[in-house]
């Protein structure tokens, strides 16, 4: 077995006549935070939706611990399923549930736990996201866009997966919120080895956890590598990206930082 | 449930007692899956009375983030009884992810919401129920300030979603609602028919049917299929743009929502609600028409005729004239159902079921309201 969780080759889409990937590919091994960027509508989130068996490309192949996607069935992705985490961008929350029944639905569809332990665990999710404690009680409407980003991470790893699926992570959440976040995607990944794929705007994230970078433009990879390796690029595009002053703002801060 | 296999290791997690007294030995997978199993291990556990404990964790071979929290749980519980407990042995990484598990459990407080009792219960729903009503009752308020607002200033009335509202509310009701009250005219006719029959007294089919149609049934019909069709239509699209914040847009823009969505709706309704009972009652006594020949031989000449005696004006305004009021309700309520949204698609639901209850319930028992009044006032 390769070492990598997420493997991606010769990926097609078109919406009608409208191309969205023209021969995509890339990998991510396993234990990576990897980052998908790109301008809005590029086409990320269509290929995190058509790596989780959301949506099927037109051509290519997308192998997810080994087994190929593209073409697979809800039954038979199923199991592949309970291995990932899917965080979406609006959370995605059941709306008819609160927060820690979210959680523990997953728990007991999947799992053989009781009653009593699935509340715990579903607590001590809902505390490891960062969440107080009363927030578990409470309906999806009655939190706010941060703290709903928190549960919907909650629920995403109410399984333990080993690979992690972030849309958006940070999107909507205040700095001190989104640090929290950075924080978190960082010690889960490096407590539990966790491999995470995650399409973000986040240029503060993408420095502070992304151990590799893909962006995406006019279809395919302009370039995939480090933020360090990709801030040097010399294609126009990913040099918009990064040296545009919100870009030149973050890098300076990351630099700081070091 | 399909258990599941653990990716990581299929080592089974156990929990056991050391050779030395005052150790335990912890190994295999502690993870999401062996959880229910090893909780049982725990409390199979004999009681250590040692005040030192040794827990040796080296033969862990996966953890994740339910098993570090069990980990962390038993490890507090039996410092709880008074021993001291030292973990040796437990892989770095794993340790790390300990680490992660406490500190985030530190933060942790233990807040159970407890279920409410029975008078608890009691007491809010009727709490809730009070407060239901005042506020239909200041929505009634708040739209008829509306509407005086805008005869005042009749440039400010919307014609146009009044217009299409007597469209959708009236125009594209007709066939539902005629089928039905023409069935209805059937009905009465031919269940009246045969108790008429044993009297001789055939003619008084046309009493039967003309009467009770034009006072009573088809105005309660019609109100009562406009609530469902309408009235939810109504609870579902305030509701919906209430959780978009559509309304809130509206007000930041400077329209009231209740000038632009609710008093077309409210006007709307009264004009079609009469127009479309007057309809039904021509097809009420159509097929009452069409029943009573065969059955009872009158031809439709004669059910015409004795129609006018049948049936006074009065009584045909009267069933005319409660219709704008069952019209103002079934808006109203639907209205206010859709203001009283929160936040989710499933309270658009509740409230949209809420909303056709209600008015139907209201509509009944104003239209009671009425035969009394009406009855006292011998009309």
């Amino acid at each position: 077995m390769s070492d990598a969780v997420v493997e991606i080759e010769h990926l097609n889409t078109r919406f009608g006549d409208a191309v969205v990937h023209r021969d995509v590919g890339f990998s991510v091994a396993r234990g990576e935070i990897f980052a998908l960027v790109g301008a809005s509508g590029c086409g990320k989130s269509t290929l995190l939706r058509e790596t989780i068996v959301l949506q099927r490309p037109q051509s290519g192949s997308i192998r997810v611990f080994g087994q190929e996607v593209v073409g697979m069935d809800d039954e038979a992705a199923l199991a592949l399923r309970r291995r990932w985490g899917v965080m979406f961008e609006r959370g995605a929350l059941f709306s008819a549930l609160t927060v820690s029944e979210n959680v523990t639905m997953v728990l007991e569809e999947h799992t053989d736990l009781g009653p009593a332990l699935r509340a715990e665990v579903a607590a001590l999710k809902i505390a490891l996201t960062g969440l107080p404690p009363d927030a578990g009680p409470k309906y999806p409407s009655e939190l706010s866009g941060g703290m709903r980003k928190r549960a919907a991470l909650a629920r995403a790893m109410a399984l333990d997966p080993e690979l992690l699926f972030l849309d958006e992570p940070t999107a909507g959440l205040d700095p001190l919120s989104a640090t929290g976040i950075d924080e978190l995607v960082r010690h889960l990944r490096d407590a539990l080895g966790l491999t995470i794929m995650m399409v973000t705007h986040d240029l503060d994230l993408l420095w502070r956890t992304a151990d590799r970078v893909a962006v995406l433009g006019d279809g395919r990879i302009l370039g995939i590598g480090t933020m360090n390796e990709l801030s040097k690029s010399d294609d126009a595009l990913i040099h918009e990206y990064f040296y545009g002053p919100r870009g030149r703002a973050a890098r300076e801060q990351a630099w700081n930082r070091r | 449930m399909t258990p599941t296999p653990t990716p990581q290791s299929a080592a089974r997690a156990d929990i056991t007692p050391g050779d030395s007294p005052g150790e335990l030995r912890c190994s295999g997978a502690w993870v999401l899956h062996a959880l229910t199993a090893l909780e049982l291990r725990i409390a199979a556990l004999p009681a250590a009375r040692e005040r030192e404990l040794r827990i040796d964790a080296s033969a862990v071979t996966a953890m994740d983030t339910s098993g570090a929290w069990l980990l962390v749980r038993t490890l507090r519980a039996l410092e709880a009884r008074g021993a001291a407990v030292r973990l040796a042995g437990l892989r770095p990484e794993f340790d790390a992810l300990l680490k992660l598990i406490e500190a985030r459990m530190r933060a942790e407080g233990s807040v159970r919401a407890r279920p409410p009792g029975m008078l608890e219960r009691v007491g809010r729903k009727a709490w809730e129920e009070t407060l239901s009503a005042f506020g239909l009752l200041a929505f009634v308020g708040e739209g008829t300030l509306a509407l005086a607002r805008a005869l005042a200033d009749p440039r400010r009335i919307r014609w146009r979603p009044i217009l299409y509202n007597i469209q959708t509310a009236g125009f594209e009701a007709l066939p539902i609602t005629g089928l039905l009250s023409f069935l209805m005219g059937i009905v009465i006719a031919y269940q009246g028919a045969t108790q008429l029959q044993r009297f001789g007294a055939n003619i008084y089919v046309v009493d039967l049917v003309a009467l009770s149609m034009a006072r009573e049934l088809s105005p309660l019909i019609t109100a009562i299929i406009v609530a469902g069709r309408s009235g939810s239509a109504y609870a579902a699209q305030i509701g919906t743009m209430k959780v978009t914040e559509e309304i809130d847009a509206l007000r930041t823009i400077g329209v009231g929502p209740l000038e632009l969505l609710v008093l077309p709706k409210v006007i709307a309704l009264m004009i079609a609600l009469p127009l479309l009972t007057v309809y039904t009652d021509v097809m009420g006594v159509l097929g009452g028409m069409v029943m009573a020949r065969p059955q009872l031989g009158i031809s439709f000449g004669t059910f015409v005729e004795r129609l006018g005696e049948a049936v006074s004006l009065s009584s045909y305004l009267i069933g005319i004239g409660k219709a704008p009021v069952f019209a103002a309700i079934i808006a109203l309520v639907g209205c206010y159902q859709g203001f009283q949204v929160t936040g989710s698609a499933e309270s658009v639901g509740r409230r949209t079921t809420v909303s056709v209850v209600q008015s139907i319930f209201l509509v009944i028992l104003v239209d009671a309201l009425f035969s009394i009044v009406f009855n006292k006032l011998g009309l």
